[in-house]
Parts: C-alpha cells; structure tokens; sequence
C-alpha cells in the first residue's frame, strides 16, 4: 500500500459533488454523497448508480510473438481459471492463489483479441503486477493514464446507451472497446452490486467529462463506496481483504465455481497453478465454507464478531456484515463448517449477548444479470 | 436545553432529564438502522456506554450524560431507528433521574453547541 495517499481523476468532482472522502486502500475515496449510504443503496438498485473504482489496478498482459495462446498459457501457472477457452470480447472472474492455497487475490481477466486486460483489486495491485512480472513469454503494462467508473442498476443500459449506443447490444460479462466523443472506452457488462450495469475505462484526460455526461442522465446518481459495500453484500459477493485473503483458500470462500472442470483432477489442464494440490483436493469437500447468515433481529452483526453453534461451540467469525438496504434488515457471511445446513441456527456473540443468526443461501437479493 | 461535547441534547423535565442526540450528530452517523436502549431502573454512572446505535456502515455509542438512575426509555424508537435521522430533537432515547440535583449546569448552552460544532 502507498505510503502517500492518491487521489483518483474524479477528487474534484467528488468534492464538488459533496462527497465525504476517505482514506481506502492507499486513495483518497468518497464514502458517501449527500444522498447517504441507504438511499444510494436504494438508487442503484432502482435506477442507477456511478461509482468511481478508478483506484482499481487495470493492467495488460500481451504475448511476446502475438500468440494469445501462450499469453493464455502463462496466466493459467497463476490463474485457476479457464484462461485459454476465453473467448476473444468476453471476461471472466478468476483467482491469483499461493503455495498454501490461499487467496492472494480476486480479479476479472478479458480477452481483447491480442492481449489480456486484468482488473484487481487497488490494495493488492502492486502484488499482483509484480507477481505477473514473473512470467516469461509476456509483456506486462500497467495500465497508469486511465481511470474506472461502474455504472450499476437496472436503468444502467439506457442511461449508458444514450452516450454510447451499442452497449445496448452487450451481454453480461462482454467486454469491448467502444467510441465516445473521440475516446476510446473500454467497457465490459459486469460489475458488483449484483446488478446489471457495466465498468467503464476511461482516458485519463475524458474522465471527468465522461463522469459528467453520465451524472447529466435523470437515471444517474453519484455513489460512494458505503454504499458498494452494502451492496456486493447483498449480492453475497465477497470482498478481498474480508471474506477472503493469503490464509483463506478457493473453497473455503466458496469460489470453487471460479475453478471450471477442465483445470481439475482429471482435466485437460489440471493443475499447474500455486497451490494446486491443496485447492484441488480440498474442493472435493471442504470442511469449512462461506454461508449467508440472517440475523434473527435488528441488530447489525459485523465483521469480527464470533459466531458459536446452538451448544456453543466456536464455528468461525462473521468475514462481512452490516445492514442490508433492500433486504430490510441485517445481513452478514462466514466461513463456518460445511456441514451446518441452510435453515440451522447459530449464535453470534455481540456486545456480551449471544444472538441468533440462520444460515441461508447466497446471495440475499437476486441478480438481474442481462445474459 | 443543554448539550453536551458528546453531541447529546438534554432537557430538564421535574427532576429528571431527557436525552436524545443532536441534528449534527445524525448527520455524522449517517442512516440509523439499530437502536439499543438501556433496562428501565438501571444505575449508570456518568460516561458509561449505554445505548448502542448503528447505522448503515458503524456501531457507536451513546453515554449517560451524568450519573443517576433510568427512569424510562423511548421503546418505539427500537423499531423505528429512521426517526433518529427525521427528527432527532423528538427521538429522544431515555430519561434519567440525576444523583446529584445541580446535575444540568455543567454543560453548555445552545450557543456553545454551535460553537463547538462550527
């Protein structure tokens, strides 16, 4: 993480905007606008959102020679993902692992016909571009003159297609280059609010103006990243740092679908990635994993807090919880024992009481993916 | 009406006092989601942590402004924590009976609040 803290492309327009900025992961970031984390909540999920993740690392990778297949290739020794099999204008969500099997961290990667462009998260940047600078075989470009926007919610197509009219022919998890106004966007249809919507890479330079032109549509409102928080938790979407992390392995955080058949046992390219053994091993039945958990009250329960069985036995410690906006109440995830099943109770221990929780499905509120 | 630098507003009514928190100390919580109030009959002593409030993103805490007894808690407000964003002069969050009759005098007056606040 910087020692200094850096200020995205937008701080200006943050602050113009009444944003409540705050330190996060190295960068000077808006909490919240005057809306409030609830109502921004409740905006993306009606209408839409823009959130600036600019603060997020893009990088290239492109093949020394032009051949994607070794570009493929060489991120497939850091990725259990199915790199290869992507197709050229799609994306796809991955994980770097370690030699424990641990999560080092979450990223997308999409085919763009002659190179990669990968997305991670801002805090593990620095790791990661160094982790990729250790393939031979590719080139390896951080990407330093351009900024991100997610454009997020049900209204996000027809306020994005005003500017950019053939997003409107996207599917979810498409990524492409498009023209606005003599820039090169990058936009992919994905995001993390659970919501349809699109993440936006934008010139450096057109940024601000970018920013402005979609704020101008009546469907768009400015969120901070309260609000992003309570959403991707919402959508049962983990979070580097929290619900996963070095210690923490794929199925553990219940990303094992990230981890498609043809990269285990008994596939075509089993394996070859850090910690392939214990991943692989482990993702045939895990003893612990990630679960939903509602609270049976009122009461937030947080990250931190210790969650025990009915006979009191300690099972984990809640990874990510707070209060759910569009589900009306408290909703919080865990790693805890697999073999606890949706609809059991647990108790969480909060300020001195033990309070029930039940285990349930993920995510809390369902997607609206475009497919 | 008093307040205190713990952003609390106090009313003298009889010989016990009513609290709630101010306008400006909504604003700072953001949306208020959970309200904890403290048992009926409870001694407190001054500064001790005796509702919890969250909102959207953080727990905090509300202290009793002076030592004494609860006398009674606003119970409604537990199931309509939003009242503390809408009026938060009206949502007032329990009534204590001071130990000490000269209990109110100490804290400041509304031009002192504003004061503080800036």
């Amino acid at each position: 993480m910087a020692d200094t803290t850096r200020r995205t492309g937008l701080y200006d327009l943050h602050v113009e905007l009444g944003g409540r900025m705050v330190p996060f992961a190295g960068w000077e970031m808006p909490v919240q606008f005057p809306m409030g984390v609830m109502t921004e909540h409740l905006h993306t999920r009606a209408k839409a959102g823009l959130f600036d993740v600019s603060h997020m690392g893009q990088v290239l990778v492109a093949p020394e020679g032009g051949d994607m297949a070794r570009a493929a290739a060489a991120l497939e020794t850091l990725i259990p993902a199915d790199v290869a099999g992507l197709a050229p204008g799609r994306q796809r969500y991955g994980l770097f692992t370690n030699d424990q099997g641990g999560i080092l961290d979450d990223l997308m990667f999409a085919n763009r016909g002659d190179h990669f462009l990968l997305v991670v998260n801002a805090a593990c940047a620095e790791q990661d571009i160094a982790h990729l600078q250790t393939l031979s075989g590719v080139t390896v470009t951080p990407v330093r003159d351009r900024g991100l926007l997610a454009l997020q919610g049900p209204q996000a197509e027809a306020a994005l297609a005003r500017l950019v009219p053939d997003v409107a022919d996207m599917r979810f998890m498409d990524s492409t280059a498009l023209d606005w106004d003599g820039a090169q966007l990058w936009v992919s249809r994905s995001g993390y609010t659970g919501e349809d919507g699109f993440e936006i890479s934008v010139p450096e330079a057109r940024l601000a103006d970018f920013a402005r032109a979609l704020l101008d549509q009546p469907e768009v409102a400015p969120i901070g990243l309260g609000a992003r928080d309570s959403l991707r938790l919402e959508a049962g979407m983990p979070l580097y740092g929290h619900d996963m992390d070095a210690g923490v392995t794929p199925a553990q955080a219940a990303l094992g679908w990230s981890i498609p058949r043809v990269r285990r046992n008994g596939g075509a390219r089993a394996g070859g990635f850090p910690g392939a053994e214990v991943i692989l091993a482990e993702l045939a039945a895990p003893a612990v994993t990630r679960q939903g958990l509602r609270p049976e009250g009122r009461a937030p329960i947080r990250e931190g807090v210790a969650l025990f069985s009915e006979d009191g036995a300690p099972i984990g410690t809640v990874s990510s919880g707070g209060f759910g906006p569009s589900v009306g109440g408290p909703v919080a995830m865990a790693r805890i024992p697999k073999d606890i099943p949706e609809g059991a109770t647990v108790m969480a221990e909060l300020r001195g009481k033990r309070l029930p929780l039940t285990v349930c499905a993920l995510p809390f509120v369902t997607p609206s993916y475009k497919r | 009406m008093k307040y205190t630098e713990d952003h609390e507003w106090l009313r003298a009514e009889g010989d016990e006092i009513v609290v709630g928190i101010t306008k400006h100390a909504s604003e700072q919580l953001g949306d208020v989601v959970f309200v904890e109030l403290p048992e009926e009959g409870r001694e407190v002593e001054a500064g001790e942590e005796i509702v919890v409030i969250e909102s959207v993103k953080a727990a905090s805490d509300i202290v009793a402004p002076v030592s004494g007894t609860i006398t009674a808690v606003n119970a409604p407000l537990a199931d309509a924590p939003g009242d503390v964003n809408g009026d938060p002069m009206a949502a007032w969050f329990f009534r204590i009976k001071p130990a000490d009759a000269g209990a109110m005098d100490g804290f400041m007056d509304e031009d002192a609040y504003k004061a503080l606040i800036g």
